[in-house]
C-alpha cells in the first residue's frame, strides 16, 4: 500500500507539473489566517501524516510528524514534566505541530522563553519539486549549512510542507502564580520593562481590561521573593486566564471586530489611536480591536514608527493584505528564495503575500 | 581590471593606509584561526565605516571579484580564508557600540565590536550579552552572527541567533537589507535565522542589535569526579531529567584533567576519569535550590568527589581549568587540532570509546572537552607539525571524528564552521538535494557566487570525487538510529 507520504509527494508532483495551486492543511485550526486569497480548493492535508517519531527526554527534544495534534505532543511531553516553551496557540483544539511550526505563533511564554522559531532543530520537508529533504537534527547545536528549519518557521507554508519537526523541549516550571494590579495603561507598560531589566521568574505578562497580570513560574521559593518584590494581588484562576489570552477565547478577541496584531519595539508608548487594546510580552506585542473603518495604512504607519509590523490578525478585508508589506528589496529576496523551493508556485500561493 | 588598477579603485574610496596590497601587508590576513590554510588575498580593504563597505562592494560586483569578510580572524574552521583572486574585507574597523538601550534591553552595535566588549559596556546598567565563545575577548560580534557562535552558557541562554534581533546586510547587488527588528518578530520569512550561521556567503553584515539580559543576582558552580565516563554521561542525563537546566555543564577526560592540572592547578581530582563542571545561575532562592538538587544527583549517579565552590575566587579557578583545555593541550604537544563535532548525548560513551580506538589506529593523543549539557564535543588531536606525515594523519583522525558524530545522529559541527575544513564531511552529512537547495539559497543573495565563494557548501563535483575516494571502513554504526 502506498504510504502517506508516497501519496502526498505524488499530489505534489502533479500539482508542480500542472502548476496546481494546494492549500496546506493541517487541523484547519488556523484557517482564518492569512490572506483569504491563499485559501486555495485543492487542500494538501497533512493531518494523516501524524504520530511521534523519537522522544527521549533526557535529550530535551521531541521529534514528530507535521499531523500530529499539538494537544497530544505537549500531553506527552507533561507525561515526563516537559513543555513546548513557546507555549504556542491551538485555538479550537485541532491545531497540528505542522501547521504550528508553519505559522510560527507562540504564545503568552514568548517574550520570557522564546519563540516557536527558537526550538526549532531539525524539518524534514517536502519541496516544489517532490522532494524529501532533511535539514538541521536532533541537536541542541549544529551549524552546517543554512538554517532552513528556522527559515520554514512562520513562512505559513509557502516553501513547502513539513513533514516531521524536531523541537527543543524545556521542564515544566514546579510551580506558576499570577499577579494581578489594577493599573492603567502607561504604569502597566512601565512595570513590564522594570521586570524586563531584573531576574524575576516572569513567565508572562499581559495588560487587558485595566488590569496587569504577570505570570510568576519556578520554584516556589523564588516565586514568593519575586511576590514580595512585585507586590499586586495573587490572581486564582491562573491557567484558564492564560488560556484564554493564548487562543484568543478572552472576552477581549470575541466578537467580528477587526483584530490587528501590532508586533513592536516593546518600550513604544501606548498607541494613540481609538479602540481597545490588549498588550502582552512585556510590552512588545500589542492587540488593538479597531473598528471597521479603521484605516489600515494609519495603522501600519504608527508600527512601522514603533520599530514594528502590523498583521491584520482576525476580521480579514479583500483590500487589506493581512501580513505587513515588505520593503522592495526584501521582497526581491523572498520571491526568489519562493522560485528556488518551489519553482511553479504551488504552495499556498498569496497566503502570506499577494505578490507570491 | 588589473590588479595595480583596482588598487587605484579602492584608494579613490578608502584613506591609502586601508588598502593593503604588498605580500608583508597582506601577510596577517593569510589565514583564520585553522592556520593549516594559508592563502595571501590579492587586495585587503579596511573600510572604517558603512558607506566605504556600499563602495567596496560596488568594485567588486562590477569587477566580479570574490569577497571573503573578516572580523577578529578568531575563527576555527577557515571561514575568513582568503581567495586568491579576491578582496579579504576586514571590519575590524567598524568597532562602535553604537547604542545602549537599558529599557529595551538592547545594544545597537557596529561588526567589528567585540563579543565581550558588549557586555563591559552594558555592565553599568546590569546588562550582559549573553552568548561567550572562549574566544570572547578577542571575537567579533559579526563573526558571531556569521558563524553562529555558542559558548559554555548556550544549553540555557542559547546561540548567537537566540540573541540577535535585527541586522543592516549589504549585498553584493547594493542593497541594504534590514532584517528582523526591535519588535520580536517581523514580517514574512525568518531571514534573520537563514543569514545567522550563514558564514559570510549571503551578505555583508554591517550593524547588529543583540538583546541584553539582566546579570544574575548570583552564579554557583559543582564539580563532580566519576571513576568511569558512563557514569558521568549518566550524571548528566538525570540532571536534564530532573527538570534542570544548567547555566553551564561541561566535561573533559582522564587526559585533559591531566594535562589542565599540571598548567593550572585548578583542584581537579586527578586520578578521576571524567570531571563535571555544573553550574547554576540566577536568583538567590532558584541558585540555592538547584546546587542542593545537582550534588544530590551528582551523588546518586556515583561521583566520587563532589566539590562545591565556596566563593566566587574557587568557581574562577574551577572554571579556569576548563577554559585552559586549549592552551594545556599546547603545552603537552607542539601541536593540537581542535574539532567540533555534536551528538545526541546518549551516544556520549560510545562516541568517545570510538575516538580511543582512533587514537590507537592513527597512533595520535587525544583530549576530549565536552559542552556536556548540549553534546557539543572538542576533541583535541595532539600532533607535531615537524613530524612529516602527521598533520595529515592528524586531519584524517578528524575527519572519521566527524563521520561517528554524522553517524550517531550528530552534527559535523556545532559552534566553529564548516569554512573551508569540513567540506568533505558536508558530502555525508547532506544528500545532492539539499546541497543543491543550499546553493540555490546562496543564489538568492548572491547570483554570481561573489561571496565568500568556495566555503560552507560544498560543490556538487567535489562530493562526487569525495564519495568516489571515501570508503566507509565496516559497517554503518548505530543502525537502529532514526537518520532526521
Amino acid at each position: 500500500m502506498e504510504t502517506i507520504v508516497e501519496q502526498l509527494t505524488k499530489y505534489v508532483v502533479k500539482a508542480n507539473e500542472n502548476k496546481q495551486a494546494l492549500c496546506i492543511r493541517g487541523g484547519g485550526s488556523k484557517d482564518f489566517y492569512g490572506n483569504p486569497k491563499g485559501l486555495h480548493d485543492s487542500k494538501l492535508e497533512t493531518g494523516p501524516y501524524r504520530g511521534i517519531v523519537d522522544y527521549d527526554p533526557t535529550e530535551l527534544v521531541v521529534s514528530a510528524r507535521a499531523g500530529t495534534p499539538l494537544n497530544e505532543l505537549e500531553s506527552l511531553l507533561s507525561e515526563h514534566g516537559q513543555m513546548l516553551a513557546f507555549e504556542p496557540p491551538d485555538f479550537n483544539g485541532t491545531a497540528t505541530l505542522g501547521g504550528c511550526i508553519a505559522s510560527g505563533l507562540s504564545g503568552p511564554r514568548r517574550a520570557y522563553t522564546g519563540a516557536a522559531r527558537d526550538f526549532v532543530l531539525g524539518i524534514k520537508l517536502l519541496d516544489g519539486q517532490g522532494r524529501i529533504l532533511n535539514f538541521g537534527g536532533r541537536v541542541m547545536k549544529n551549524v552546517a549549512g543554512y538554517d532552513v528549519s528556522r527559515l520554514m518557521t512562520g513562512a505559513m507554508g509557502t516553501l513547502g510542507v513539513l513533514l516531521e519537526v524536531s523541537l527543543k523541549v524545556l521542564p515544566k516550571p514546579e510551580s506558576e502564580r499570577t499577579l494581578c494590579f489594577e493599573l492603567p495603561v502607561e504604569q502597566a507598560l512601565e512595570t513590564m520593562r522594570r521586570c524586563a531589566g531584573k531576574t524575576l521568574p516572569v513567565s508572562a505578562s499581559c495588560h487587558i481590561d485595566r488590569r496587569l497580570y504577570i505570570r510568576l513560574s519556578g520554584i516556589e521559593s523564588a516565586i514568593d521573593a519575586a511576590h514580595v518584590k512585585l507586590g499586586g494581588d495573587e490572581f486564582g484562576d491562573s491557567l484558564s486566564f492564560w488560556e484564554s489570552i493564548k487562543n484568543q477565547t478572552h472576552p477581549f478577541f470575541r466578537g467580528n471586530k477587526r483584530l490587528w496584531r501590532l508586533s513592536l519595539k516593546p518600550t513604544a508608548p501606548p498607541f494613540s489611536i481609538t479602540g481597545e487594546q490588549a498588550i502582552e510580552w512585556g510590552g512588545a506585542l500589542r492587540w488593538f480591536a479597531a473598528a471597521k473603518d479603521y484605516d489600515a495604512t494609519a495603522v501600519r504607519a504608527q508600527t512601522e514608527k514603533a520599530g514594528g509590523h502590523a498583521t491584520l490578525f482576525r476580521g480579514k478585508d479583500p483590500n487589506i493584505p493581512v501580513f505587513h508589506p515588505l520593503p522592495p528589496d526584501l521582497l526581491k529576496i523572498h520571491q526568489r528564495l519562493k522560485r528556488q523551493f518551489d519553482p511553479a508556485g504551488i504552495f499556498n500561493p498569496q497566503r502570506l503575500f499577494p505578490e507570491f | 581590471m588589473r590588479h595595480a588598477n583596482l588598487v587605484e579603485a579602492f584608494q579613490n574610496i578608502l584613506p591609502s593606509e586601508s588598502v593593503l596590497f604588498e605580500p608583508e601587508d597582506l601577510r596577517p590576513y593569510e589565514c583564520d584561526g585553522l592556520s593549516a590554510y594559508r592563502q595571501l588575498p590579492m587586495i585587503a580593504v579596511l573600510p572604517g565605516n558603512e558607506a566605504e563597505v556600499i563602495e567596496i562592494l560596488k568594485i567588486c560586483e562590477a569587477e566580479k571579484i570574490p569577497v571573503v569578510a573578516r572580523g577578529a580572524g578568531t575563527g576555527l574552521s577557515g571561514g575568513a580564508l582568503p581567495h586568491a583572486d579576491g578582496v579579504l574585507l576586514s571590519l575590524a574597523k567598524l568597532n562602535e557600540i553604537l547604542e545602549i538601550d537599558p529599557v529595551a534591553c538592547t545594544a545597537r552595535v557596529q561588526p567589528g565590536v567585540r563579543n565581550l566588549a558588549i557586555s563591559e559596556a552594558a555592565e553599568t546598567y546590569g546588562l550582559y550579552y549573553a552568548p561567550d565563545p572562549s574566544s570572547q575577548i578577542a571575537c567579533t560580534i559579526g563573526g558571531n552572527v556569521a558563524e553562529n557562535s555558542g559558548g559554555v552558557h548556550c544549553l540555557k541562554y542559547g546561540l548567537t541567533v537566540h540573541n540577535i534581533l535585527k541586522l543592516r546586510v549589504l549585498t553584493i547587488e547594493g542593497d541594504v537589507l534590514e532584517i528582523g527588528s526591535e519588535a520580536l518578530d517581523s514580517s514574512g520569512f525568518d531571514l534573520l535565522a537563514l543569514m545567522t550561521g550563514s558564514e559570510g556567503m549571503l551578505g555583508i553584515i554591517s550593524e547588529i542589535t543583540v538583546k541584553l539580559l539582566p546579570k544574575p543576582e548570583t552564579a554557583r558552580l559543582v564539580m563532580a569526579a566519576f571513576d568511569d565516563i558512563e557514569k558521568a554521561g549518566a550524571a548528566v542525563a538525570n540532571i536534564i531529567r530532573a527538570g534542570i537546566v544548567p547555566a553551564g555543564l561541561e566535561m573533559m577526560d582522564k587526559m585533559t584533567i591531566a594535562a589542565v592540572e599540571e598548567f593550572i592547578h585548578a583542584g581537579y581530582d586527578p586520578d578521576a576519569e571524567a570531571i563535571l563542571l555544573c553550574e547554576s545561575d540566577g536568583s538567590n532562592e532558584v541558585v540555592a535550590n538547584e546546587i542542593e538538587k545537582i550534588r544530590d544527583i551528582m551523588h546518586e549517579s556515583g561521583a566520587v568527589r563532589i566539590d562545591t565552590a565556596h566563593s566566587d575566587a574557587e568557581r574562577q579557578r574551577f572554571w579556569a581549568g576548563r577554559k585552559a583545555a586549549f592552551p594545556a593541550a599546547g603545552r603537552v604537544s607542539p601541536d593540537y587540532y581542535c574539532m567540533d563535532g555534536t551528538i545526541p548525548r546518549k551516544h556520549l560513551a560510545e562516541v568517545l570509546r570510538r575516538i580511543e580506538d582512533l587514537s590507537l589506529e592513527f597512533g595520535l593523543r587525544c583530549m576530549n572537552v565536552f559542552h556536556a549539557g548540549d553534546g557539543n564535543l572538542h576533541p583535541l588531536i595532539l600532533y607535531d607539525a615537524n613530524r612529516s606525515g602527521e598533520l595529515e594523519k592528524a586531519e584524517a583522525f578528524g575527519a572519521r571524528i566527524l563521520e561517528i558524530c554524522i553517524e550517531a545522529g550528530g552534527s559535523l559541527t556545532g559552534e566553529h564552521g564548516v569554512g573551508i575544513e569540513k567540506l568533505n564531511q558536508m558530502c555525508l552529512q547532506f544528500g545532492d538535494a539539499e546541497r543543491d537547495l543550499f546553493h540555490a539559497v546562496k543564489a538568492a543573495f548572491d547570483p554570481d557566487s561573489q561571496l565568500n565563494p568556495g566555503k560552507a557548501i560544498p560543490s556538487l563535483r567535489r562530493c562526487a570525487e569525495f564519495g568516489a575516494m571515501h570508503v566507509h571502513r565496516g559497517e554503518e554504526k548505530f543502525p537502529d538510529l532514526p537518520r532526521f
